[in-house]
């Protein structure tokens, strides 16, 4: 076969393309001749690390993947599914978009909040609710400013269009940022059980339909340019970023739902990157059967595109759908009704060929198999090493910190700092209650908290990573991550169910990144394991780094945990805010002499270099079911755990919704600073009503879990061993516009 | 009482006013279909809030010339009763069926949030149920919701009584730091002259459930009701 194109195929165009020279040879030996530039392409977005998992998937092997609830398996389907009872299934999934929004920050957050919803309905699910995890770098920079006005507007018009709530999310703000930042979203969805589709493709002779958008020059090779380092010309890789259209994927989602119900859908998939190439391989792969696709059939946005170009284009909102023969008209009048394009392309066939012609000329002949994880893909063990920071890390002795004596002036820096100030200025841009299913927007709770609607039950959803800890130390940083999530949605009153991470780190060629992704992995096991929350799937995201003077900077490993909780019983969810004057307050868990990579420590002093913040699993296990037992058994009327800023951020935050202060004696064993602004984990605060004290106290007697009686909540003074620090209102309005004003600065 | 909500390409918010005038206010409730020429015998006609076609150009602009649109301007026209929520209400300033625009949030940015409101009329089916000068919590979702009219327009309004609800603070204040888009005179809704066609920013389906934390808008669908069915 010499077709395709008139350009030359060899290692050269491979390495061009991203490839390796040894992965060049093994396409050779698979065909058993020289790829042409089409079938290149193709190995190339294939096999690139976005698509192949070729650098990680040894490592996400080790990941536990079962658990009492699960109907789909990480791997398995487009995205994780749990059974919630009641006969639903919950099916949700994260995923970045890292690199086309650090160019484009509009059109790369907002086609990554399309995509990843379009993994959720493409199985089936309505999307209910949407989360996302946002990194910048440093909040005074133009640049970073500019970075998050764009993707903060592109989530914003792409999700609220689409019409789905955005309930929760998280922002951080690091100078390992400041040129790649970090764009997260995740999608949670609802599918009766039994009522799901699948990704796959099968039965000689089906049509196999691409509906949606059509095909146009957007994002080609976008999976190849996620899958290298950013540098300074990456503003040329513009044509990677796609462009979004939130208009055509609402009814791209009720045309897709619709058209599952008749049943006359045999397997869809979305088209993400790599497009019509990826869907046809994995749907192929998946139901062992090859494909003719025609090329030219496909509906595209400009005239005389070539094959490869509408092969590998990353162009949004369209979906491969292949249908059961004789039922082509039920499924395109469905598509007709939504004003959609839906066009046959081609049919399945026999064997695992994926054939793909342009007018008649064959352009690309390839094994389905050879192109997909699990199959033919490349795999491979890389080297690692521990970084030398992490030496430093471990020096880090709390005595070389000087006590401050303005502790005030402490409170108003974390109060105003970026990562701990409220992201109202962020979340305001968001619809959070279309779909009138968010419980939050009236009861702040540790985890959004969103209605499944003619059932008791709620969902409790969350997204956590502190990416300072997992950089300080891999393993217990990432545990942290997952425990954290776990506890926010056991303040919310919910059992912890499944988690879907999102791994963005360096380029996994460094073995001191690699070092941190091994490490991160092996915490996350450890935790997932203990809160008996198995791994449905995510992805990775690699090479987030960028080069500079210095030479690669790689950005803080940041495994972003994104969880799923159920809350069995909807009146018993459970709130963060302080609800009346004189209500007792305590704090669960145990105080330590701990400023371990605490905000505080980090960027009060400036202390670049320390360990984690304490974490034991099995304290905090012990914990959660206590505060479990406390929500079932109604005796606290608000929970909120300490975390980011320290116990002072925890009192404050529980303070603010109603306008409450508190009164609290600190304890004279420990340090004041850790005791207030110490970040060590498992710890909960919670208030308890006069009425049910003794109870309370009689419960918590029972058990292992330390607990304290901090103070009393107050009208609205914060006082702190009898000395006051000021009035509630005041720390309010600086929690509220710090982000704000310095978006507008 | 026959409602029916219009559904257009786009909308997203006719699930959550079905749901509402369904299953909180145990209404017979029909979806319109925007490609559809019929009301199918419907007393009450809602437009819910979404994106209309996208809305790509201007919110509402390409939605007054869809066919179920024609047969709402006619109902209308007849005194049929019609109220628009959000998108909804743009797309009856559009038609020309409301006085004014809803011009971009002077902010420039989509705002959600909750915000207060203040009834300033208790004369229309939507108020009936409202004291003038009472505060309801409700929140906004919308990127275009400043209201705009001419002099002679906002005049007329305020000669026929046509302003139903305007922002306010937690006091039920109008104040300019209560206005969160820049609306004239913090115009959050209004009606015709005629008292027959209602629009307002604000999503009143959107509290109305106990589940939710705050049903103060609930108060505009049991006005709606109080007022028909009594009447």
């Amino acid at each position: 076969m010499t077709t395709g194109t008139e350009e030359l195929s060899n290692v050269e165009t491979a390495k061009k393309l991203g490839l390796l020279p040894e992965e060049f040879e093994k396409i050779k030996q698979i065909l058993g001749r020289t790829p042409n530039f089409t079938e290149l392409s193709i190995y190339s977005v294939m096999w690139s690390e976005h698509c192949s998992y070729k650098n990680s998937i040894v490592w996400l092997k080790t990941l536990p993947k079962d658990g009492p609830h699960m109907l789909a398996k990480a791997g398995e389907e487009n995205a994780g599914l749990v059974a919630i009872g009641d006969g639903l299934a919950c099916a949700f999934k994260i995923e970045s978009h890292n690199h086309p929004s650090a160019i484009e920050p509009y059109q790369g957050a907002a086609t990554g909040v399309g995509g990843i919803n379009r993994d959720i309905f493409t199985m089936g699910a309505r999307p209910i609710a949407q989360l996302n995890s946002l990194r910048f770098g440093n909040p005074d920079s133009a640049r970073t400013k500019w970075l998050m006005k764009g993707v903060v507007k592109g989530i914003g018009n792409y999700g609220n269009a689409f019409g789905i709530p955005t309930v929760g999310g998280e922002v951080f703000f690091d100078e390992s940022f400041n040129v790649n930042i970090l764009v997260n979203a995740m999608s949670v969805g609802i599918v009766k059980e039994g009522e799901t589709a699948s990704a796959i493709s099968y039965g000689v002779g089906n049509p196999v339909y691409i509906v949606g958008s059509a095909t146009g020059k957007d994002g080609i090779h976008g999976a190849t340019f996620a899958s290298g380092d950013l540098h300074e010309d990456s503003h040329e890789d513009l044509p990677s970023v796609q462009v979004g259209d939130p208009f055509m994927e609402k009814l791209l989602l009720e045309a897709s739902l619709e058209v599952i119900k008749t049943g006359a859908v045999i397997g869809m998939q979305d088209m993400g990157a790599a497009g019509i190439i990826c869907s046809t391989s994995e749907m192929s792969a998946k139901g062992k059967h090859g494909m003719n696709i025609y090329l030219e059939k496909a509906p595209t946005r400009q005239a005389n595109m070539k094959g490869w170009e509408i092969l590998l284009s990353e162009s949004q909102e369209r979906m491969l759908v292949v249908v059961e023969k004789g039922r082509e008209a039920e499924v395109e009048a469905i598509f007709e009704k939504w004003d959609l394009n839906c066009q046959q392309i081609g049919e399945v066939t026999e064997g695992d060929r994926l054939r793909f012609t342009m007018n008649g000329e064959l352009l690309a002949d390839v094994p389905a198999e050879s192109l997909v994880l699990g199959g033919g893909a490349p795999i491979y063990n890389r080297e690692y090493s521990e970084p030398a920071y992490i030496a430093k890390n471990k020096a880090f002795k709390i005595d070389s910190v000087k006590q401050p004596s303005d502790l005030k002036a402490v409170m108003m820096h974390l109060t105003t700092h970026p990562n701990i100030a409220s992201k109202k200025w962020v979340y305001t841009q968001y619809d959070s209650m279309v779909g009138t299913i968010n419980m939050t927007t009236n009861a702040p709770a540790d985890a959004a908290i969103v209605d499944v609607r003619n059932t008791k039950k709620a969902l409790a959803l969350t997204v956590d990573c502190n990416s300072r800890y997992v950089y300080a130390d891999a393993e217990a940083g990432c545990a942290i991550a997952v425990a954290e999530a776990a506890r926010n949605i056991v303040c919310a009153g919910g059992h912890p169910s499944a988690v879907t991470n999102c791994l963005n780190f360096g380029n996994p060629y460094n073995p001191e990144v690699y070092w941190q992704f091994v490490h991160a992995i092996k915490g996350m096991s450890a935790a997932c394991l203990r809160f008996e929350t198995p791994v449905t799937g995510g992805n990775v995201s690699f090479y987030n780094q960028s080069k500079n003077e210095q030479g690669e900077v790689p950005v803080f490993p940041t495994p972003t945990i994104g969880m799923v909780g159920i809350i069995p019983d909807k009146k018993k969810r459970m709130s963060l805010n302080f609800k009346q004057e004189g209500d007792v307050i305590f704090m669960l868990g145990s105080s330590r002499d701990d400023i371990n990579s605490s905000e505080y420590l980090y960027s009060f002093h400036g202390v670049k270099n320390s360990p984690a913040p304490f974490m034991d699993l099995e304290e905090e296990y012990a914990l959660q079911q206590v505060i479990k037992q406390l929500i079932k058994d109604g005796l606290i009327e608000s929970a909120h755990d300490v975390s980011d800023g320290g116990l002072f951020i925890t009192l404050l935050e529980s303070g603010m919704p109603n306008g409450l202060g508190f009164r609290i004696e600190t304890d004279e064993e420990i340090r004041k600073d850790a005791f207030l602004f110490g970040e060590s984990q498992s710890r909960v605060v919670v208030s308890v009503s006069a009425e049910k004290l003794d109870a309370f106290v009689e419960m918590m007697a029972d058990t292992d879990v330390d607990f304290v009686n901090l103070g009393e909540v107050t009208a609205d003074n914060i006082i702190i061993d009898d000395q006051t620090y000021g009035s509630i209102i005041e720390y309010k309005e600086a929690y509220d516009n710090a982000i704000g004003k310095l978006m507008e600065a | 009482m026959k409602f029916g909500v219009v559904v257009f390409p786009g909308s997203n918010c006719d699930q959550d006013l079905i749901h509402v005038v369904r299953d909180v206010m145990k209404q017979e409730v029909v979806e319109l279909w925007h490609k559809d020429h019929t009301l199918q015998g419907c007393d009450f006609v809602l437009l819910p809030g979404g994106f209309s076609y996208g809305d790509y150009l201007r919110s509402g602009a390409i939605a007054r010339f869809s066919p179920v649109m024609q047969e709402v301007i006619e109902f209308a026209d007849k005194g049929g009763m019609v109220f628009g929520i959000c998108n909804g209400f743009q797309i009856l300033t559009e038609s020309g069926l409301l006085p004014g625009a809803l011009l971009h949030n002077s902010n420039h940015q989509f705002i959600c949030k909750n915000v207060n409101i203040r009834c300033e009329t208790d004369e229309s089916i939507i108020t009936s149920k409202f004291k003038i000068g009472q505060k309801a919590v409700v929140p906004i979702a919308h990127g275009e919701g400043n209201y705009y009219c001419d002099d002679a327009t906002l005049r007329e309004l305020k000669e026929n009584n046509q302003i139903l609800f305007r922002y306010c603070d937690e006091n039920g204040k109008v104040t300019p730091e209560s206005n969160p888009n820049g609306a004239l005179e913090n115009i959050a809704g209004i009606c015709n002259k005629r008292r027959n066609v209602f629009g307002m920013m604000p999503h009143p389906e959107r509290a109305s459930e106990g589940i939710l934390g705050n049903s103060d808008g609930k108060k505009i669908f049991e006005s709606i009701l109080n007022s028909l069915i009594t009447a």
